[in-house]
Protein backbone atom coordinates (compact mmCIF):
# COMPACT_ATOMS: atom_id res chain seq x y z
CA UNK A 1 0.00 0.00 0.00
CA UNK A 2 1.19 3.42 -0.95
CA UNK A 3 2.18 6.07 2.22
CA UNK A 4 -1.28 8.09 1.83
CA UNK A 5 -0.67 10.69 4.67
CA UNK A 6 -1.32 10.47 8.27
CA UNK A 7 -4.29 8.56 8.49
CA UNK A 8 -5.97 11.12 10.69
CA UNK A 9 -5.37 13.75 8.01
CA UNK A 10 -8.13 14.39 5.53
CA UNK A 11 -6.61 13.94 1.87
CA UNK A 12 -8.77 16.98 0.62
CA UNK A 13 -10.17 19.55 2.67
CA UNK A 14 -12.11 22.59 1.34
CA UNK A 15 -13.53 25.42 4.20
CA UNK A 16 -15.74 28.53 2.96
CA UNK A 17 -14.40 28.20 -0.41
CA UNK A 18 -15.47 30.94 -3.03
CA UNK A 19 -14.81 30.63 -6.68
CA UNK A 20 -16.10 33.42 -8.79
CA UNK A 21 -15.17 33.76 -13.00
CA UNK A 22 -14.64 37.15 -14.30
CA UNK A 23 -16.63 37.19 -17.51
CA UNK A 24 -17.70 39.66 -20.39
CA UNK A 25 -21.04 39.90 -19.14
CA UNK A 26 -19.84 40.55 -15.10
CA UNK A 27 -18.98 37.77 -12.52
CA UNK A 28 -20.03 34.50 -12.12
CA UNK A 29 -19.90 32.53 -8.66
CA UNK A 30 -19.53 29.11 -9.68
CA UNK A 31 -18.64 28.23 -6.02
CA UNK A 32 -20.39 29.48 -2.95
CA UNK A 33 -18.68 28.93 0.81
CA UNK A 34 -18.45 25.10 0.06
CA UNK A 35 -16.54 23.03 2.76
CA UNK A 36 -16.14 19.24 2.39
CA UNK A 37 -14.05 17.15 3.79
CA UNK A 38 -12.80 13.84 1.98
CA UNK A 39 -10.74 11.37 3.98
CA UNK A 40 -8.51 8.65 2.61
CA UNK A 41 -9.90 6.46 0.57
CA UNK A 42 -13.62 8.01 0.51
CA UNK A 43 -15.50 7.52 -2.87
CA UNK A 44 -17.32 10.41 -3.27
CA UNK A 45 -19.64 11.30 -5.97
CA UNK A 46 -21.25 14.94 -6.96
CA UNK A 47 -24.21 14.96 -8.30
CA UNK A 48 -26.30 18.58 -9.13
CA UNK A 49 -28.27 20.05 -12.36
CA UNK A 50 -25.62 21.02 -14.96
CA UNK A 51 -23.41 24.25 -14.40
CA UNK A 52 -24.18 24.20 -10.74
CA UNK A 53 -20.24 23.77 -10.37
CA UNK A 54 -19.32 20.20 -10.29
CA UNK A 55 -16.66 20.63 -12.92
CA UNK A 56 -15.35 23.77 -11.22
CA UNK A 57 -14.75 22.24 -8.00
CA UNK A 58 -13.12 19.41 -9.62
CA UNK A 59 -10.56 21.48 -11.37
CA UNK A 60 -10.21 23.42 -8.25
CA UNK A 61 -9.13 20.57 -6.73
CA UNK A 62 -6.65 19.45 -9.37
CA UNK A 63 -5.47 22.79 -9.90
CA UNK A 64 -6.61 24.30 -12.86
CA UNK A 65 -8.83 26.34 -11.11
CA UNK A 66 -7.64 29.47 -8.90
CA UNK A 67 -10.32 30.08 -6.13
CA UNK A 68 -11.00 33.48 -4.95
CA UNK A 69 -10.94 32.73 -1.39
CA UNK A 70 -11.31 30.31 1.54
CA UNK A 71 -8.57 27.15 1.94
CA UNK A 72 -8.64 24.25 0.09
CA UNK A 73 -5.90 22.00 0.87
CA UNK A 74 -5.04 18.52 -1.17
CA UNK A 75 -2.79 16.13 1.66
CA UNK A 76 -2.34 19.03 3.51
CA UNK A 77 -0.81 20.87 0.73
CA UNK A 78 -1.68 23.59 -1.88
CA UNK A 79 -3.42 21.56 -4.58
CA UNK A 80 -0.60 22.92 -6.76
CA UNK A 81 1.99 21.77 -4.88
CA UNK A 82 0.29 18.40 -4.91
CA UNK A 83 -0.50 19.01 -8.75
CA UNK A 84 3.69 19.02 -8.84
CA UNK A 85 3.91 16.20 -6.86
CA UNK A 86 1.58 14.25 -9.39
CA UNK A 87 -0.75 13.41 -6.83
CA UNK A 88 -4.17 13.02 -9.20
CA UNK A 89 -5.35 11.21 -11.85
CA UNK A 90 -7.81 13.11 -13.82
CA UNK A 91 -10.59 11.91 -16.24
CA UNK A 92 -12.49 15.08 -18.40
CA UNK A 93 -15.50 15.31 -19.19
CA UNK A 94 -14.34 14.54 -22.95
CA UNK A 95 -11.60 12.33 -23.86
CA UNK A 96 -9.30 14.74 -24.84
CA UNK A 97 -6.50 12.05 -26.60
CA UNK A 98 -4.37 13.26 -28.89
CA UNK A 99 -4.77 12.60 -32.60
CA UNK A 100 -1.49 12.20 -33.44
CA UNK A 101 -0.29 8.88 -30.98
CA UNK A 102 -2.02 5.88 -30.51
CA UNK A 103 -3.89 4.53 -28.16
CA UNK A 104 -0.72 3.47 -26.48
CA UNK A 105 0.95 6.43 -26.99
CA UNK A 106 -1.70 8.23 -25.65
CA UNK A 107 -1.29 6.19 -22.39
CA UNK A 108 1.99 5.89 -22.35
CA UNK A 109 2.78 9.73 -22.44
CA UNK A 110 2.04 10.70 -18.95
CA UNK A 111 4.53 7.76 -17.76
CA UNK A 112 7.01 9.40 -20.23
CA UNK A 113 6.60 12.57 -18.66
CA UNK A 114 7.28 11.26 -15.19
CA UNK A 115 10.09 9.44 -16.40
CA UNK A 116 9.11 5.14 -16.02
CA UNK A 117 11.81 3.57 -17.94
CA UNK A 118 10.29 1.98 -21.08
CA UNK A 119 9.82 -1.92 -19.57
CA UNK A 120 7.51 -0.22 -16.65
CA UNK A 121 5.91 1.84 -19.02
CA UNK A 122 4.69 -1.42 -21.74
CA UNK A 123 3.46 -3.09 -18.97
CA UNK A 124 1.49 -0.61 -17.69
CA UNK A 125 -0.10 0.61 -20.94
CA UNK A 126 -0.81 -3.54 -21.85
CA UNK A 127 -2.12 -4.03 -18.07
CA UNK A 128 -4.50 -0.49 -18.83
CA UNK A 129 -5.51 -1.19 -21.78
CA UNK A 130 -6.61 -4.95 -20.56
CA UNK A 131 -8.67 -2.79 -17.30
CA UNK A 132 -10.87 -1.00 -19.94
CA UNK A 133 -11.26 -3.69 -22.01
CA UNK A 134 -9.42 -2.37 -25.39
CA UNK A 135 -6.74 -4.91 -25.35
CA UNK A 136 -5.89 -5.38 -29.20
CA UNK A 137 -6.89 -1.48 -29.63
CA UNK A 138 -3.19 -0.28 -28.72
CA UNK A 139 -1.86 0.68 -32.53
CA UNK A 140 -5.16 2.04 -33.49
CA UNK A 141 -5.85 6.04 -33.37
CA UNK A 142 -8.09 7.84 -31.32
CA UNK A 143 -10.69 9.24 -34.32
CA UNK A 144 -10.75 5.34 -35.05
CA UNK A 145 -12.30 4.27 -32.34
CA UNK A 146 -15.93 4.80 -31.04
CA UNK A 147 -16.60 7.92 -28.39
CA UNK A 148 -16.83 5.15 -25.69
CA UNK A 149 -13.95 3.43 -26.83
CA UNK A 150 -12.25 6.94 -26.54
CA UNK A 151 -13.66 7.59 -23.39
CA UNK A 152 -12.70 4.16 -22.27
CA UNK A 153 -8.88 4.68 -22.88
CA UNK A 154 -8.85 8.41 -21.55
CA UNK A 155 -9.81 6.45 -17.96
CA UNK A 156 -6.92 4.10 -19.30
CA UNK A 157 -4.05 7.03 -19.28
CA UNK A 158 -5.45 8.56 -15.95
CA UNK A 159 -5.01 5.05 -14.25
CA UNK A 160 -1.90 4.11 -15.56
CA UNK A 161 0.52 6.34 -13.33
CA UNK A 162 -1.69 4.91 -10.18
CA UNK A 163 -2.22 8.28 -8.46
CA UNK A 164 -3.72 8.12 -5.42
CA UNK A 165 -6.39 10.74 -6.20
CA UNK A 166 -8.83 9.86 -9.26
CA UNK A 167 -10.92 12.60 -10.04
CA UNK A 168 -13.29 11.81 -13.01
CA UNK A 169 -15.63 14.03 -14.66
CA UNK A 170 -18.66 12.56 -15.65
CA UNK A 171 -16.05 9.39 -17.46
CA UNK A 172 -19.36 7.39 -18.61
CA UNK A 173 -21.86 10.20 -19.39
CA UNK A 174 -21.39 8.82 -22.82
CA UNK A 175 -21.51 5.21 -22.66
CA UNK A 176 -24.73 3.06 -23.08
CA UNK A 177 -26.12 1.37 -19.66
CA UNK A 178 -24.66 -2.41 -20.01
CA UNK A 179 -20.95 -1.22 -20.51
CA UNK A 180 -21.73 1.77 -18.17
CA UNK A 181 -22.45 -1.00 -15.38
CA UNK A 182 -19.87 -2.89 -16.32
CA UNK A 183 -17.46 -0.28 -15.56
CA UNK A 184 -18.96 1.14 -12.62
CA UNK A 185 -18.24 -2.76 -11.44
CA UNK A 186 -14.98 -2.51 -12.65
CA UNK A 187 -14.28 1.06 -10.86
CA UNK A 188 -15.59 -0.31 -7.42
CA UNK A 189 -13.11 -3.39 -7.87
CA UNK A 190 -10.56 -1.04 -8.33
CA UNK A 191 -11.12 1.72 -5.68
CA UNK A 192 -11.58 -1.81 -3.41
CA UNK A 193 -8.14 -3.18 -4.55
CA UNK A 194 -6.34 -0.08 -4.39
CA UNK A 195 -7.40 2.21 -1.86
CA UNK A 196 -7.60 5.47 -4.10
CA UNK A 197 -9.69 8.51 -2.97
CA UNK A 198 -11.51 9.09 -5.74
CA UNK A 199 -13.63 12.28 -7.06
CA UNK A 200 -16.26 11.28 -9.46
CA UNK A 201 -19.00 13.35 -11.00
CA UNK A 202 -22.16 12.05 -12.40
CA UNK A 203 -25.60 13.01 -13.86
CA UNK A 204 -27.43 9.85 -13.01
CA UNK A 205 -28.53 9.09 -9.58
CA UNK A 206 -28.22 5.23 -9.34
CA UNK A 207 -24.73 5.59 -10.17
CA UNK A 208 -23.80 8.39 -7.31
CA UNK A 209 -25.63 5.47 -5.29
CA UNK A 210 -23.76 2.70 -6.09
CA UNK A 211 -20.56 4.19 -6.15
CA UNK A 212 -20.17 6.30 -3.37
CA UNK A 213 -19.34 6.01 0.00
CA UNK A 214 -20.79 9.54 0.37
CA UNK A 215 -22.54 11.54 -1.92
CA UNK A 216 -22.69 15.40 -2.77
CA UNK A 217 -25.75 16.96 -3.96
CA UNK A 218 -25.15 20.49 -5.31
CA UNK A 219 -27.52 23.60 -6.62
CA UNK A 220 -26.77 26.31 -9.13
CA UNK A 221 -26.89 29.96 -8.80
CA UNK A 222 -24.35 30.61 -7.57
CA UNK A 223 -23.37 26.74 -7.22
CA UNK A 224 -22.97 25.05 -3.38
CA UNK A 225 -23.71 22.18 -1.59
CA UNK A 226 -26.89 21.73 -0.26
CA UNK A 227 -26.33 17.98 1.35
CA UNK A 228 -23.83 15.48 1.97
CA UNK A 229 -25.16 11.79 2.50
CA UNK A 230 -22.96 9.09 3.68
CA UNK A 231 -24.05 5.92 2.13
CA UNK A 232 -24.45 3.03 4.52
CA UNK A 233 -24.27 0.44 1.84
CA UNK A 234 -21.92 -2.35 2.17
CA UNK A 235 -17.90 -2.13 0.58
CA UNK A 236 -19.32 -5.13 -1.20
CA UNK A 237 -21.87 -4.13 -3.85
CA UNK A 238 -23.13 -6.61 -6.35
CA UNK A 239 -25.05 -4.70 -9.12
CA UNK A 240 -28.51 -5.91 -7.76
CA UNK A 241 -27.55 -3.98 -4.64
CA UNK A 242 -29.77 -1.66 -6.68
CA UNK A 243 -32.84 -3.51 -5.93
CA UNK A 244 -32.20 -3.81 -1.76
CA UNK A 245 -34.84 -1.42 0.86
CA UNK A 246 -31.26 0.75 1.71
CA UNK A 247 -30.36 1.66 -1.71
CA UNK A 248 -33.66 3.01 -3.08
CA UNK A 249 -33.89 5.15 0.09
CA UNK A 250 -30.60 6.52 -0.65
CA UNK A 251 -31.77 7.27 -4.05
CA UNK A 252 -34.81 8.69 -2.82
CA UNK A 253 -33.17 11.15 -0.44
CA UNK A 254 -30.37 12.38 -3.19
CA UNK A 255 -33.65 13.30 -5.51
CA UNK A 256 -35.54 14.99 -2.85
CA UNK A 257 -31.94 17.06 -2.25
CA UNK A 258 -31.89 17.69 -5.94
CA UNK A 259 -35.28 18.60 -5.97
CA UNK A 260 -35.15 20.95 -3.23
CA UNK A 261 -32.18 22.91 -4.49
CA UNK A 262 -34.35 23.90 -7.77
CA UNK A 263 -36.93 25.49 -5.35
CA UNK A 264 -34.90 27.94 -3.81
CA UNK A 265 -34.15 29.38 -7.83
CA UNK B 1 -9.64 28.47 -91.14
CA UNK B 2 -6.40 26.91 -91.30
CA UNK B 3 -5.26 23.70 -90.89
CA UNK B 4 -3.23 24.20 -87.31
CA UNK B 5 -6.33 25.32 -85.97
CA UNK B 6 -8.50 22.81 -87.32
CA UNK B 7 -6.32 19.89 -85.55
CA UNK B 8 -5.67 21.90 -82.58
CA UNK B 9 -9.76 22.72 -82.11
CA UNK B 10 -10.48 18.80 -82.75
CA UNK B 11 -7.60 17.16 -80.07
CA UNK B 12 -9.13 19.94 -77.57
CA UNK B 13 -12.57 18.20 -78.23
CA UNK B 14 -11.20 14.45 -78.38
CA UNK B 15 -9.27 15.37 -75.10
CA UNK B 16 -12.69 16.78 -73.64
CA UNK B 17 -14.47 13.61 -74.38
CA UNK B 18 -12.09 11.72 -72.77
CA UNK B 19 -11.56 13.33 -70.00
CA UNK B 20 -15.56 13.51 -69.92
CA UNK B 21 -15.39 9.71 -69.93
CA UNK B 22 -12.74 9.05 -67.27
CA UNK B 23 -14.10 11.30 -64.72
CA UNK B 24 -17.33 8.45 -65.33
CA UNK B 25 -15.24 5.25 -65.32
CA UNK B 26 -14.10 3.20 -62.21
CA UNK B 27 -10.65 4.17 -63.63
CA UNK B 28 -11.00 8.10 -62.97
CA UNK B 29 -10.65 7.52 -59.39
CA UNK B 30 -7.73 5.32 -59.06
CA UNK B 31 -4.76 6.72 -58.27
CA UNK B 32 -3.09 6.90 -61.80
CA UNK B 33 -6.94 8.12 -63.19
CA UNK B 34 -6.42 10.95 -60.56
CA UNK B 35 -3.11 12.17 -62.38
CA UNK B 36 -3.87 11.02 -66.12
CA UNK B 37 -6.68 13.78 -66.11
CA UNK B 38 -4.86 17.06 -65.16
CA UNK B 39 -1.93 15.88 -67.13
CA UNK B 40 -4.32 15.53 -70.53
CA UNK B 41 -5.82 18.77 -70.05
CA UNK B 42 -2.15 20.33 -69.63
CA UNK B 43 -1.49 18.78 -72.31
CA UNK B 44 -4.69 19.89 -74.11
CA UNK B 45 -3.43 23.37 -73.61
CA UNK B 46 -0.14 23.09 -75.15
CA UNK B 47 -1.60 21.85 -78.28
CA UNK B 48 -4.11 24.61 -78.20
CA UNK B 49 -1.38 27.23 -77.40
CA UNK B 50 0.84 25.76 -81.05
CA UNK B 51 -2.13 25.82 -83.05
CA UNK B 52 -2.90 29.08 -82.13
CA UNK B 53 0.51 30.27 -82.51
CA UNK B 54 0.62 29.26 -85.83
CA UNK B 55 -2.71 29.57 -87.22
CA UNK B 56 -1.94 33.55 -86.49
CA UNK B 57 1.62 33.56 -87.33
CA UNK B 58 1.53 35.35 -83.66
CA UNK B 59 5.30 37.14 -83.51
CA UNK B 60 7.54 34.68 -81.26
CA UNK B 61 8.44 38.54 -79.09
CA UNK B 62 4.59 37.83 -78.07
CA UNK B 63 4.34 34.18 -77.94
CA UNK B 64 7.16 31.62 -79.25
CA UNK B 65 5.27 28.59 -79.77
CA UNK B 66 5.66 25.58 -77.05
CA UNK B 67 7.56 23.62 -79.24
CA UNK B 68 10.35 26.59 -80.14
CA UNK B 69 10.33 26.77 -76.63
CA UNK B 70 11.22 23.39 -75.83
CA UNK B 71 13.75 23.54 -78.99
CA UNK B 72 15.49 26.10 -76.57
CA UNK B 73 15.05 24.35 -73.62
CA UNK B 74 17.11 21.34 -75.05
CA UNK B 75 19.69 22.85 -76.72
CA UNK B 76 20.89 25.24 -73.46
CA UNK B 77 20.13 22.57 -70.88
CA UNK B 78 23.75 23.46 -69.44
CA UNK B 79 23.08 27.14 -69.29
CA UNK B 80 19.74 26.40 -67.73
CA UNK B 81 21.13 24.41 -64.83
CA UNK B 82 23.69 26.31 -63.73
CA UNK B 83 20.71 29.50 -63.85
CA UNK B 84 19.17 26.66 -61.51
CA UNK B 85 21.60 26.11 -59.57
CA UNK B 86 23.18 30.17 -58.58
CA UNK B 87 18.85 30.68 -57.94
CA UNK B 88 17.32 28.24 -56.75
CA UNK B 89 19.82 26.14 -55.11
CA UNK B 90 21.90 28.49 -53.90
CA UNK B 91 19.71 31.56 -53.37
CA UNK B 92 16.37 30.30 -52.72
CA UNK B 93 16.93 27.23 -51.13
CA UNK B 94 19.27 28.30 -48.25
CA UNK B 95 17.84 31.75 -47.94
CA UNK B 96 14.64 29.50 -47.41
CA UNK B 97 16.23 27.50 -44.69
CA UNK B 98 18.20 29.84 -43.18
CA UNK B 99 14.75 32.09 -42.68
CA UNK B 100 12.32 29.23 -42.10
CA UNK B 101 14.61 27.94 -39.42
CA UNK B 102 15.10 31.16 -37.83
CA UNK B 103 11.71 31.58 -37.60
CA UNK B 104 11.08 28.63 -36.28
CA UNK B 105 13.06 29.36 -33.02
CA UNK B 106 12.31 32.87 -32.52
CA UNK B 107 8.64 31.49 -32.32
CA UNK B 108 9.35 29.15 -29.98
CA UNK B 109 11.43 32.42 -27.87
CA UNK B 110 8.27 34.24 -28.26
CA UNK B 111 6.70 31.46 -26.55
CA UNK B 112 8.81 31.27 -24.25
CA UNK B 113 8.99 35.27 -23.47
CA UNK B 114 5.66 37.09 -24.05
CA UNK B 115 7.51 40.30 -23.70
CA UNK B 116 9.59 39.22 -27.15
CA UNK B 117 5.51 38.21 -28.45
CA UNK B 118 4.30 41.72 -27.81
CA UNK B 119 7.46 43.03 -29.59
CA UNK B 120 8.08 41.20 -32.42
CA UNK B 121 4.79 40.71 -33.98
CA UNK B 122 3.79 44.07 -34.55
CA UNK B 123 7.22 44.57 -35.89
CA UNK B 124 6.92 41.55 -37.89
CA UNK B 125 3.91 42.62 -39.53
CA UNK B 126 5.61 46.02 -40.29
CA UNK B 127 8.35 44.36 -42.17
CA UNK B 128 6.21 41.66 -43.96
CA UNK B 129 4.37 44.64 -45.55
CA UNK B 130 7.12 45.90 -46.83
CA UNK B 131 7.30 45.83 -51.06
CA UNK B 132 10.11 43.49 -52.23
CA UNK B 133 11.19 45.69 -54.94
CA UNK B 134 12.39 48.49 -52.09
CA UNK B 135 14.40 45.83 -49.79
CA UNK B 136 16.37 44.03 -52.75
CA UNK B 137 18.72 47.13 -53.95
CA UNK B 138 19.44 47.70 -50.53
CA UNK B 139 20.03 44.09 -49.48
CA UNK B 140 22.31 43.85 -52.96
CA UNK B 141 24.54 46.65 -51.51
CA UNK B 142 24.68 44.96 -48.46
CA UNK B 143 25.59 41.52 -49.79
CA UNK B 144 26.91 41.74 -52.71
CA UNK B 145 25.98 40.49 -56.22
CA UNK B 146 26.55 37.20 -55.00
CA UNK B 147 23.80 34.36 -54.01
CA UNK B 148 24.16 35.72 -51.02
CA UNK B 149 22.05 39.09 -51.16
CA UNK B 150 19.66 36.98 -53.10
CA UNK B 151 19.32 34.79 -49.92
CA UNK B 152 19.13 37.99 -47.57
CA UNK B 153 16.05 38.88 -49.86
CA UNK B 154 14.51 35.40 -49.25
CA UNK B 155 15.37 35.17 -45.15
CA UNK B 156 13.57 38.42 -45.11
CA UNK B 157 10.44 37.73 -47.44
CA UNK B 158 10.02 34.07 -45.52
CA UNK B 159 11.07 34.96 -41.87
CA UNK B 160 7.61 36.88 -40.60
CA UNK B 161 5.00 34.98 -42.48
CA UNK B 162 6.66 31.61 -41.15
CA UNK B 163 6.97 33.01 -37.50
CA UNK B 164 3.39 34.18 -37.33
CA UNK B 165 2.49 30.51 -38.59
CA UNK B 166 4.40 28.80 -35.64
CA UNK B 167 3.13 31.39 -33.21
CA UNK B 168 -0.46 30.55 -33.98
CA UNK B 169 0.54 26.51 -34.22
CA UNK B 170 2.32 27.21 -30.77
CA UNK B 171 -1.01 28.55 -29.10
CA UNK B 172 -3.22 26.02 -30.95
CA UNK B 173 -3.57 23.11 -28.43
CA UNK B 174 -6.78 22.71 -26.60
CA UNK B 175 -7.68 23.63 -23.61
CA UNK B 176 -7.99 20.32 -21.90
CA UNK B 177 -5.02 18.85 -23.81
CA UNK B 178 -3.07 21.49 -22.22
CA UNK B 179 -4.77 21.25 -18.92
CA UNK B 180 -3.75 17.24 -19.35
CA UNK B 181 -0.21 18.22 -19.58
CA UNK B 182 -0.63 20.40 -16.01
CA UNK B 183 -2.50 17.56 -14.21
CA UNK B 184 0.58 15.13 -15.14
CA UNK B 185 3.29 17.68 -13.98
CA UNK B 186 4.46 18.40 -17.34
CA UNK B 187 7.91 21.20 -17.22
CA UNK B 188 7.55 23.97 -20.02
CA UNK B 189 9.82 21.92 -22.40
CA UNK B 190 7.48 18.36 -22.07
CA UNK B 191 4.25 20.16 -22.43
CA UNK B 192 6.21 21.65 -25.61
CA UNK B 193 8.06 18.97 -26.87
CA UNK B 194 4.95 16.58 -26.79
CA UNK B 195 1.67 18.64 -26.87
CA UNK B 196 2.32 22.23 -28.71
CA UNK B 197 4.86 21.29 -31.35
CA UNK B 198 2.80 18.21 -32.53
CA UNK B 199 -0.14 20.18 -32.18
CA UNK B 200 1.72 23.36 -34.28
CA UNK B 201 2.71 21.06 -37.38
CA UNK B 202 -0.41 21.99 -39.75
CA UNK B 203 0.18 25.74 -39.15
CA UNK B 204 4.21 24.94 -39.36
CA UNK B 205 3.76 23.30 -42.86
CA UNK B 206 1.42 25.99 -44.09
CA UNK B 207 3.78 28.29 -42.92
CA UNK B 208 6.67 26.55 -45.21
CA UNK B 209 3.86 26.61 -48.11
CA UNK B 210 3.96 29.94 -47.90
CA UNK B 211 7.52 30.04 -47.63
CA UNK B 212 8.17 27.96 -50.57
CA UNK B 213 6.58 30.40 -53.36
CA UNK B 214 8.05 33.59 -51.88
CA UNK B 215 11.60 32.19 -52.04
CA UNK B 216 11.32 31.15 -55.57
CA UNK B 217 10.13 34.87 -56.30
CA UNK B 218 12.72 37.05 -53.78
CA UNK B 219 15.25 34.80 -55.36
CA UNK B 220 14.66 35.85 -59.05
CA UNK B 221 13.33 39.02 -58.84
CA UNK B 222 16.30 40.43 -56.56
CA UNK B 223 18.80 39.32 -59.32
CA UNK B 224 16.95 42.21 -61.45
CA UNK B 225 18.88 44.85 -59.19
CA UNK B 226 22.23 43.51 -59.49
CA UNK B 227 24.06 39.95 -59.88
CA UNK B 228 26.55 38.01 -61.53
CA UNK B 229 26.41 36.90 -65.27
CA UNK B 230 24.63 33.72 -64.05
CA UNK B 231 20.77 33.49 -62.28
CA UNK B 232 17.65 32.89 -63.85
CA UNK B 233 16.53 36.62 -62.83
CA UNK B 234 19.58 37.66 -64.86
CA UNK B 235 18.87 35.76 -67.73
CA UNK B 236 15.60 36.51 -68.37
CA UNK B 237 16.01 40.74 -67.60
CA UNK B 238 19.19 40.01 -70.07
CA UNK B 239 17.56 37.42 -72.64
CA UNK B 240 14.51 40.10 -72.80
CA UNK B 241 16.95 42.69 -73.45
CA UNK B 242 17.91 40.89 -77.01
CA UNK B 243 14.92 39.88 -77.42
CA UNK B 244 15.75 36.10 -76.91
CA UNK B 245 12.16 35.29 -75.68
CA UNK B 246 12.36 31.63 -76.07
CA UNK B 247 15.33 31.54 -73.58
CA UNK B 248 13.31 33.65 -71.31
CA UNK B 249 10.04 31.26 -72.00
CA UNK B 250 12.97 28.46 -71.26
CA UNK B 251 13.40 29.80 -67.59
CA UNK B 252 10.12 30.05 -66.90
CA UNK B 253 9.65 26.83 -67.48
CA UNK B 254 12.31 25.84 -64.95
CA UNK B 255 11.31 28.18 -62.03
CA UNK B 256 7.76 26.41 -62.68
CA UNK B 257 8.98 22.97 -62.38
CA UNK B 258 11.64 24.00 -59.00
CA UNK B 259 8.37 26.04 -57.34
CA UNK B 260 6.08 22.54 -58.54
CA UNK B 261 8.84 20.08 -57.18
CA UNK B 262 9.42 22.38 -54.01
CA UNK B 263 5.99 22.51 -53.02
CA UNK B 264 5.18 19.28 -53.48
CA UNK B 265 7.96 17.95 -51.29
CA UNK B 266 6.77 19.71 -48.72
CA UNK B 267 3.13 18.92 -49.46
CA UNK B 268 4.33 15.00 -49.26
CA UNK B 269 5.95 15.65 -46.23
CA UNK B 270 2.91 17.53 -44.67
CA UNK B 271 1.34 14.10 -45.42
CA UNK B 272 3.61 12.13 -43.81
CA UNK B 273 3.86 14.59 -40.34
CA UNK B 274 -0.10 15.61 -40.31
CA UNK B 275 -1.36 12.58 -41.14
CA UNK B 276 -3.86 13.11 -37.86
CA UNK B 277 -5.45 16.02 -38.99
CA UNK B 278 -8.74 15.92 -40.06
CA UNK B 279 -7.60 17.55 -43.40
CA UNK B 280 -5.47 15.14 -44.37
CA UNK B 281 -7.29 11.87 -42.90
CA UNK B 282 -8.27 9.36 -45.91
N1 LIG C 1 -13.72 29.22 -17.63
C1 LIG C 1 -14.91 29.74 -17.27
N2 LIG C 1 -15.15 31.06 -17.45
C2 LIG C 1 -16.33 31.60 -17.08
N3 LIG C 1 -17.34 30.93 -16.52
C3 LIG C 1 -17.17 29.61 -16.32
C4 LIG C 1 -15.95 28.95 -16.69
N4 LIG C 1 -16.07 27.64 -16.39
C5 LIG C 1 -17.30 27.50 -15.85
N5 LIG C 1 -17.96 28.67 -15.80
C6 LIG C 1 -19.32 28.89 -15.24
O1 LIG C 1 -19.35 28.38 -13.94
C7 LIG C 1 -20.56 27.69 -13.68
C8 LIG C 1 -20.26 26.26 -13.26
O2 LIG C 1 -19.75 25.54 -14.38
P1 LIG C 1 -19.31 24.03 -14.27
O3 LIG C 1 -18.66 23.67 -15.55
O4 LIG C 1 -18.54 23.80 -13.03
O5 LIG C 1 -20.72 23.28 -14.17
P2 LIG C 1 -21.03 21.72 -14.08
O6 LIG C 1 -21.71 21.50 -12.79
O7 LIG C 1 -19.81 20.92 -14.32
O8 LIG C 1 -22.07 21.54 -15.26
P3 LIG C 1 -22.27 20.29 -16.26
O9 LIG C 1 -23.07 19.28 -15.52
O10 LIG C 1 -23.07 20.86 -17.38
O11 LIG C 1 -20.92 19.81 -16.68
C9 LIG C 1 -21.39 27.81 -14.94
O12 LIG C 1 -22.30 28.85 -14.77
C10 LIG C 1 -20.39 28.15 -16.00
O13 LIG C 1 -20.98 28.96 -16.97
MG1 LIG D 1 -19.15 19.64 -15.92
Amino acid sequence: MKDTGHADQPVIEAKGLNLVFQTADGPVQALKDVNLTIGAGEFVSFIGPSGCGKTTFLRAIAALETPTSGTLTVNGMSPDEARRKRAYGYVFQAAGLYPWRTISGNIRLPLEIMGFDRKAQEERVQRVLELVELKGFGKKFPWQLSGGMQQRASIARALAFDADILLMDEPFGALDEIVRDRLNEEVLKLWARTGKTIGFVTHSIPEAVYLSTKIVVMSPRPGRITDVIDSPLPQDRPLDIRDSREFIEIAHRVREGLRAGHHDE
Amino acid sequence: MSLALILGLAFWLGAWATNALVARHPFGRTPAGRIFVPVLFGITLLVLWEALVRAFAVPTVILPAPSAIAGKFAESTGLLWADFVQTVLKGALSGFVIGTGAAFLAAVACDRVPFLRDGLLPVGNFVAALPIVGLAPILVMWFGFGWQSKAAVVVAMVFFPMLINVVAGLGSAERMQRDLMATWGASYWQALWKLRLPAAMPFVFNGLKIAASLALIGAIVAEYFGSPVVGMGFRISTAVGVLNIELVWAEIAVAALAGSAFYGLIALAEKAVTFWHPSQRT
